[in-house]
């Protein structure tokens, strides 16, 4: 009866959820016990809200702001705009507005494109990789390698690789196979935008593979004997086995890489600079060079603003069309 | 890893050897690429590309280290990466544990708020928080900005919710029997934590450490103000090769292999350990 | 009972936030005080072929300073990249060195923040005078009416080089005065197989520097008297189109060099590929790579007609790199001194030479070093035939939006899609529309 039980001992195997529901005891002298949750807790607790939490909000108290390189040295004296910043973003007509917005849906099909490109690239890659053969551990150690190198290294390398004169890419098309009548460009120009594809795929496939191949070790072995005894080749097996159970590690990994994806700022500024191509300006590149390159941190912030929101309502959706049909109370806790 | 029971059919073993080999060499050859730039001489890196150098020189290998400081920012990019990384893993270790064995109020607050944190676009907050900076260390006196410290309190705070999110998952599936075991032999829970779950969450763990070593490893864009000349770490040092008049990409692809190598083979052998380690932490 | 929970969260964020905004930036008040008399923390720029070149040249002289004067300072050395960011959070912070070299382009926006210190008759005296500088160098010091935000340490001009040999080789006898004149040496260059002439198509400020050369050949400018932006008006439209030009009409720039950021061109013109250069100073950067002085001439950039010289007959930039104090140091004095040493006839010399640039300080450019054949035209240029860019609070988005503007045209040219006056237009009325509302 004096067990310090953290739930009933009756309590086998069934999930955290369900425990969770259960009353919580009080018990004289187990205060201790009582706080420490919070306790564990106020290490993270307090990190976030010093790192990231706090920032953010001043970084929304900013974007009210009218914060240019005039006010920038005492920030709380800066005049309050009101939505003003908002409104300038938001206005498509003028030309800081449309610039935004014809970032952002640059943004939204290019971070498609990855993250489908990713996923398949990873997914294949994973289900070719199950069983055994010469070389397999070799081979999936040089895979992990993109993801492995500094992000620099590896994008100032395919900087060298697209360029027009003296790169890799033109030299094997163009002089080479003769595909193209002359160079192409990949760092300006309407190609960019599959330079810069190319090379978040090659950086972020491996993540996928990563994370799939980890997800195929937990499907058991005896449904695919029963499937196979039932008759199921090699590809319905896949299709009627492997892809449903993975959906609860596609759920998570599908949202993860969207959300680093989009806002992913190395690749582009490394790959770009500063100013980067028409077809291939990404939003936070976009937000880089309207606030800091500017000078203008309050329109900056605004936009940073609206992207935040854009996120969290794309999560949101996203959780919820997911968790249907799966367990209900994933949904809650995610 | 046991066979299946019926072997795959040849369309399936075409397949794959079609597709693993253009994935390789999708794979291999910008590695290629920086390994045979960095033993070119400057003036063939910036002539014509050829598949073979002309001329091979180790030249660059050994310019590296004096154009620019890069043990220094190695050993930079270590202390920052491996500091940030051990209080990352253990913060996150005792916030999962709190969140899978627990139930407590503002428990899902706390769990949204940490989820919404990746949706942060950097920049969002890069200056707040280097005036948040600049303000504690003239409020107590401890540097927080330009030093590694602060770039570590940053890098630690930023794989938290991936660690913290991945690890819940995870401790979620160690059984908790074995917990009553241990408090029935007379844990505390942070005993019960201690002796039973972190064994058990072993793989987890180190899925975690690397996640956060690799994105402390190469941040780059609060690396660039956070630091200066003596606490710069590579992530930002590297861009040093390129400088006012030439860019050296020799060096430049020279200096990436060179700290690149630790990384990949410190990757390479805890790989078995993230795979085994991904796989529970993403069923939740 | 969890709404509560999720209350004291935010109510602990919101106090926090609001303790943080109550501290705001950096001390926006204090004029800088003598509290550490001993020491200077100087962020320097990287002029020379690498940070360690810039470090080799920079500590015999700081130790020298700190022999004179007892005052140690702590140098570091920021790279480019770097170095307007790091400004910017030493800026809103009120944390940053106590002297710094910035670039003179920056001198007006930074100048606006009001974070740095301002050089009223009080303070030239203290290092020696106004007139010390010469006329072009103050120019690019900060906006018109008010005192110079920062002090010329650096010089540089643009100048046109050309490689000796293909001249010869194409029978060219000297180099051209004037755009018509290389479009016709660009042809007779093309014929034996080389390319004319070199640009960094893709980098925001060596377009900014070419287009505003040809805005003043044509009589035009890219704001008004009284600062507002105009970059539609037809001698800048133009202007920004005869640059353009060069690659799409009269090719005399290679479609490549478009995408060209990282000072290909030089590299190009090292190699011997591309007969013309139009650079700052390249001298030492063409020496590292390999070029022998031997091997190019120096002349002065080309004009529309005429001889170089004032108002349409401008060909220049006025290049260079300033010395800024921030105004809330805790060394002025140290400080001064620093600035008074940098300054210094002495120093002027030995630190230009090093660079390859002109001092702007009257009494140096006396020494034999700069007048030299290379230098001398640098010289002259500085002194008779070079402008300064806009000195407007808004310069840094004006390099943005029009130097963005000047890339997307070459990245035009050189798919060759057509460049007409309209196109020129219409993007730099876009480019115009993004400056801030005057």
């Amino acid at each position: 009866m004096t067990t310090t039980a953290l739930k009933e001992p009756s309590v086998r195997g069934s999930s955290s959820r369900a425990a969770a529901r259960e009353p919580r005891r009080r018990r004289p002298g187990r205060i201790r016990r009582v706080g420490l949750p919070y306790l564990l807790l106020l290490p993270a607790l307090l990190l976030e809200l010093l790192v990231h939490l706090v920032p953010m909000v001043i970084g929304i108290v900013m974007s009210f702001k009218e914060l240019t390189q005039f006010y920038i040295r005492d920030w709380g004296t800066a005049p309050w705009s009101g939505l003003g910043n908002y409104k300038v973003s938001v206005d498509f007509d003028a030309p800081v507005g449309e610039a935004l917005l014809h970032s952002f849906f640059v943004t939204v099909g290019f971070t498609l494109l990855s993250v489908g490109l990713c996923w398949l690239i990873g997914t294949a890659a994973a289900i070719y990789m199950q069983d055994t053969f010469a070389g397999r551990g070799l081979l999936r150690a040089l895979f992990l390698v993109p993801y492995a190198l500094p992000v620099y290294a590896a994008v100032i390398t395919w900087v060298f690789m697209f360029q027009h004169d003296n790169g890799l890419v033109n030299h094997v098309l163009h002089d080479q196979l003769h595909l193209t009548d002359k160079p192409s460009f990949w760092l300006i120009g309407d190609n960019s935008f599959y330079a810069l594809l190319v090379v978040s795929v090659w950086k972020g496939w491996p993540f996928a593979f990563l994370i799939v191949m980890a997800g195929l070790q937990n499907i058991p072995r005896e449904l695919y004997e029963a499937a196979a005894l039932d008759g199921a080749g090699m590809w319905q097996q896949i299709r009627r086995i492997t892809l449903p159970s993975l959906r609860p590690v596609n759920q998570v990994l599908v949202l993860v890489l969207f959300l680093w994806t989009f806002n992913d700022f190395n690749t582009p500024y490394v790959l770009f600079g500063k100013a980067a191509p028409e077809a291939a300006d990404l939003i936070s590149v976009h937000i880089y060079q309207a606030s800091f390159v500017t000078w203008n941190f309050g329109t900056g912030s605004a936009m940073s603003v609206l992207l935040l929101l854009f996120l969290l309502v794309v999560t949101g959706v996203y959780l919820v069309l997911t968790s249907r049909g799966s367990r209900g109370r994933r949904a809650a806790d995610a | 890893m046991p066979k299946s029971p019926m072997a795959p059919p040849s369309s399936f073993l075409w397949s794959r050897r079609v597709f693993l080999t253009l994935l390789t060499g999708f794979v291999l050859v910008p590695v290629y690429v920086m390994v045979s730039s960095s033993l070119k001489p400057l003036a063939d890196v910036t002539g014509e590309f050829r598949w073979l150098p002309s001329g091979l020189t180790i030249r660059p290998y050994i310019d590296i280290w004096s154009t620019v400081p890069l043990a220094r920012y190695f050993v930079n990019s270590l202390i920052v990466a491996g500091a940030a990384t051990i209080c990352s893993v253990v913060i996150a270790v005792f916030a999962a544990y709190a969140v899978s064995r627990y139930s407590f109020r503002g428990k899902r607050v706390f769990t949204v708020t940490v989820l919404s944190t990746q949706m942060f676009p950097g920049i969002l907050f890069l200056l707040p928080l280097f005036l948040i900076y600049v303000n504690i260390g003239n409020a107590t006196g401890i540097a927080l900005f330009g030093s590694r410290g602060g770039l570590i309190l940053t890098y630690l705070t930023f794989s938290l919710p991936f660690s913290i999110w991945m690890l819940i998952g995870y401790f979620d599936s160690v059984p908790r029997d074995l917990d009553e075991a241990a408090l029935v032999d007379g844990c505390g829970p942070l005993g019960a934590l201690f002796r039973v779950v972190v064994p058990a969450a072993i793989p987890g763990i180190v899925a975690v450490a690397v996640y956060a070593f690799m994105t402390a490893w190469g941040e780059v864009l609060f690396a660039s103000v956070m630091t200066n000349d003596t606490t710069r770490t590579l992530a930002v040092g590297l861009q040093g090769y390129s400088t006012l008049n030439d860019v050296y990409w020799n060096q430049i692809m020279a200096a990436s292999l060179v700290v690149s190598v630790p990384v990949v083979a410190g990757f390479l052998l805890l790989q078995r350990y993230l795979v085994a380690g991904l796989t529970a932490g993403a069923v939740k | 009972m969890r709404s509560i929970r999720a209350a004291a969260v935010g109510a602990v964020t919101v106090s926090l936030a609001l303790a943080a905004s109550a501290c705001g930036g950096g001390s926006s008040s204090g004029g800088g005080s003598n509290d550490s008399p001993k020491t200077l923390t100087y962020w320097a720029s990287n002029q020379g072929a690498s940070i360690a070149v810039d470090k080799k040249v920079l500590q015999p002289e700081l130790d020298k300073f700190e022999k004179q004067t007892g005052i140690k300072v702590k140098l570091e050395v920021v790279p480019w990249s770097d170095l307007l960011n790091r400004i910017l959070t030493a800026t809103t912070s009120g944390q940053g060195p106590d002297v710094l070299n910035i670039g003179n382009t920056w001198s007006a926006s930074l100048q606006a923040t009001g974070a740095l210190l301002p050089w009223d008759a009080k303070n030239f005296g203290k290092i020696g005078g106004k007139d010390r500088f010469v006329d072009s160098a103050l120019g690019s010091t900060g906006a018109e009416g008010k005192d110079p935000a920062a002090v010329p340490l650096y010089s540089m001009a643009y100048a046109l080089y050309y490689n000796k040999e293909i001249f010869a080789d194409a029978g060219i006898s000297k180099p051209p005065a004037t755009w018509d004149e290389l479009i016709a040496d660009g042809k007779k260059i093309k014929a034996k197989g080389k390319s004319p002439l070199g640009a960094e198509g893709a980098n925001v400020s060596e377009n900014i520097h070419h287009v505003f050369v040809f805005a003043k050949q044509h009589g035009g400018d890219f704001f008004t008297a009284d600062g507002k932006p105009d970059f539609t008006n037809p001698k800048v439209v133009d202007a920004v189109k005869q640059y353009v030009d060069l690659m799409a009409k009269d090719k005399v720039i290679p479609t490549g060099d478009a995408e060209y950021a990282q000072n290909q061109s030089v590299s190009d013109f090292a190699k011997g590929k591309q007969a013309m250069l139009l650079w700052q100073s390249a001298s030492a950067n063409l020496k590292s790579q390999g070029m022998s002085e031997s091997s190019y001439g120096i002349a002065p950039v080309p004009v529309q007609s005429g001889t170089p010289g004032t108002g349409t007959q401008i060909n220049s930039m006025v290049a260079g790199i300033n010395l800024a104090v921030f105004k809330n140091t805790d060394n002025l004095d140290g400080a001064t001194k620093f600035v008074k040493f940098m300054t210094s006839d002495a120093e002027q010399n030995i630190l230009n030479t090093a660079y390859s640039s002109i001092p702007p300080v009257k009494a140096a450019q006396g020494e034999a070093a700069f007048n030299s054949p290379s230098n001398s035209v640098l010289k002259d240029t500085l002194a008779k035939s070079a402008a300064a860019l806009p000195q407007v609070a808004d310069e840094s988005q004006f390099e943005t939006a029009v130097g963005t503007a000047v890339k997307d045209l070459f990245a035009d040219a050189a798919a060759g899609r057509a460049v007409t006056t309209e196109s020129v237009k219409a993007k730099l009325e876009k480019a115009q529309q993004q400056m801030p509302a005057k």
